[in-house]
């Protein structure tokens, strides 16, 4: 059967193909080149090694915080997000597969905002936040932290049902015969959370933690929309950092696109991770 | 276990699960919590939904109320500070000109459907090829797609758009295919874990029986991986409706604006916002998403399950 298929190629790989090398396998490989260059459009590059890196931390020999600032805001995003989003949606999840009335229509709403874009949502909750805050003479960047919390608040709310679906669809596929036989045994509802079900959850959990981790990373629409970098790019997280120095002044655009290199980098490392992580945990079962 | 039996609290969060007496009584409590959460969880929408009938100067002022003046005022003068309140549909009025919003929509509605559409059809005929035909080159794309969902979109953002500008792509129809490029990898990812799970068997007697490659494709193969079609359509209808930067990027935003781009517009264009057009187009850009949702729940919601398990 091979052989018959074999020939069909242009008609079955080509137009993927084709779109994949446009869309990501020279723009990936000549970004990377263009890391090390000087240039403002893709034709007019001079090679520059690393000058690119070094001027993402030091621009005249001094210290820039710019992106280290950015990136430890991201971290700290990140990890609070993560932690929120997942404790939150695993708490829903448990209540909402004890069987009570109405569970559909609750999971229909708390699934709700994930479907409304990240431009969207920063505007309904940028009035909401502003009009609540005017009352103390202050916005959503009067400091950082407004703008941090501003920003937690819209994430979570977004993504708690996203990831409420996906504990309800692991908590669902534990076996009932095992709760039952550990309630039989005389377990607590505390043990039986903490040595039947989370165990038995690990690999959603991960999968949880892991999704949500790379979304706070990559966070970009609700940056932009909610609080654009303000007050004084002290609010950019990496992404939006990366946007800002890429487009924001021109002669940077070298400086952006090594951001982004080593942005990936951050991010391949987490997937990685992660992967070797989900892979484990499977063998283990 | 003679002491747990004596311990209330004990029995009262076993309770849940122990008798049906119970349950019914603990299930009304928690349907009465959730559905006050639910609201709340909801308001945010309904405020804007609220707000977005209100004059300007008093979407500020009085966000969460109805009234100028409080009731306790007496009604005449509360129904009096209510008209002062609202203007009916002005602001969508507004909007929609200032927007030019029917277009947006129009742009937003062609791109994604074709965008979907071109992914499914493109990635799975390319994941069925590439699971059937072993060789070096099938395996080549098969780790470039994995590798390539690793990578975050600004690593490639400043060249794609570049690139896009000089092939000509920066129309709704030319989108497409770069969303096709950029989608591919999830895409194909996703089928070629089905195309691994379905028996070999089924095609070659197909095969057998005089079908050709494509035949086979068409009549066989695709309409099992039904399941696996709609996960993949859900989950990058999702991302292509809602993504803001890829078109922002890439299109000529002079010329097509998608409903995200022309959100944010509304903000740059002015300077600062003008929060009755605002409020009016951020109902405009949601009533389609709820009512697609209502329509398509049921393989919204499994298909986000099963791109869970599977991503």
């Amino acid at each position: 059967m091979e052989k018959a298929i074999k020939k069909y190629w242009p008609l079955f790989v080509l137009p993927t193909f084709a779109a994949f090398v446009i869309g990501f396998i020279v723009p990936f490989a000549y970004g990377i080149f263009l890391s090390f260059c000087k240039f403002t459009t893709v034709v007019d590059w001079k090679w520059t090694g690393l000058e690119n890196y070094t001027k993402i931390f030091f621009v005249n020999r001094k210290l820039d915080t710019t992106f280290l600032h950015s990136l430890w805001y991201t971290a700290l995003f990140t990890v609070v997000t993560v932690v929120i989003i997942n404790v939150v949606a695993f708490t829903i999840a448990m209540l909402l597969t004890k069987g009570i009335r109405g569970t559909n229509l609750f999971r229909t709403v708390f699934f709700l905002p994930n479907l409304i874009g990240g431009i969207v949502l920063s505007y309904i909750w940028l009035m909401i936040f502003n009009s609540v805050l005017q009352h103390f003479s202050k916005t959503i960047v009067s400091t950082e932290w407004y703008a941090f919390w501003g920003m937690v608040i819209v994430v979570s709310w977004q993504q708690i049902g996203y990831m409420m679906i996906i504990y309800i669809a692991g908590i669902q596929n534990i076996p009932g015969e095992l709760i039952e036989a550990a309630r039989i045994d005389g377990a607590s509802p505390a043990q039986l959370l903490k040595s039947v079900t989370l165990p038995l959850l690990m690999p959603t959990i991960t999968v949880c933690t892991f999704l949500s981790l790379t979304n706070g990373f990559k966070l970009f629409d609700q940056n932009l929309a909610l609080t654009g970098g303000n007050p004084g790019r002290l609010s950019q997280l990496l992404a939006l950092n990366i946007y800002d120095t890429m487009y924001g002044k021109t002669g940077w655009e070298g400086v952006g696109q090594a951001k982004a290199v080593i942005f990936f980098i951050l991010v391949a490392v987490i997937s990685i991770i992660q992967n070797r992580l989900t892979t484990s945990k499977e063998v283990q079962q | 276990m003679a002491k747990k039996n004596n311990d209330p609290a004990a029995k009262k969060r076993k309770g849940a699960d122990v008798s049906t007496v119970r349950k019914a009584k603990h299930g009304g409590l928690l349907t009465a919590i959730f559905a006050i959460i639910s609201i709340v969880w909801i308001s945010p929408v309904l405020i804007v939904l609220l707000n977005s009938f209100k004059r300007k100067a008093y979407i500020f002022r009085n966000p969460f109320g109805l009234s100028t003046v409080s009731i306790t005022k007496g009604w005449d003068k509360w129904t009096a500070g209510v008209k002062k309140t609202f203007v009916g549909l002005l602001n969508y009025t507004n909007a929609i000109k200032k927007t030019n919003f029917f277009r947006s929509f129009g742009y937003s509605l062609f791109i994604t459907v074709g965008s979907v559409l071109l992914i499914v059809l493109c990635c799975s005929m390319c994941a069925w090829y590439i699971t059937r035909v072993k060789n070096l080159a099938t395996q080549g794309i098969y780790l470039l797609c994995l590798f390539s969902m690793i990578v975050p979109f600004q690593m490639v953002m400043f060249t794609l758009s570049k690139f896009a500008n000089m092939l000509h792509l920066s129309n709704p129809l030319g989108i497409i295919i770069v969303y096709l490029g950029f989608g591919a990898g999830l895409a194909v990812f996703m089928f070629t874990g089905f195309v691994k799970s379905i028996s070999i068997e089924i095609e070659e007697a197909a095969m057998i029986d005089g079908c050709t490659p494509i035949q086979t494709y068409f009549q066989v193969v695709l309409p099992i991986m039904k399941p696996t079609v709609v996960t993949v359509a859900i989950l990058d209808a999702m991302w292509i409706w809602n993504d803001y930067l890829l078109p922002a990027l890439v299109l000529n935003v002079n010329k097509y604006k998608t409903i995200p781009i022309a959100v944010q517009f509304l903000k740059q264009s002015h300077g600062q916002i003008d929060w009755g057009a605002m409020m009016a187009v951020l109902v405009l850009a949601i009533v389609p998403i709820i009512v697609f949702y209502l329509i398509a729940q049921k393989y919204i919601i499994e298909g986000v399950m099963a791109g869970a398990v599977k991503g």
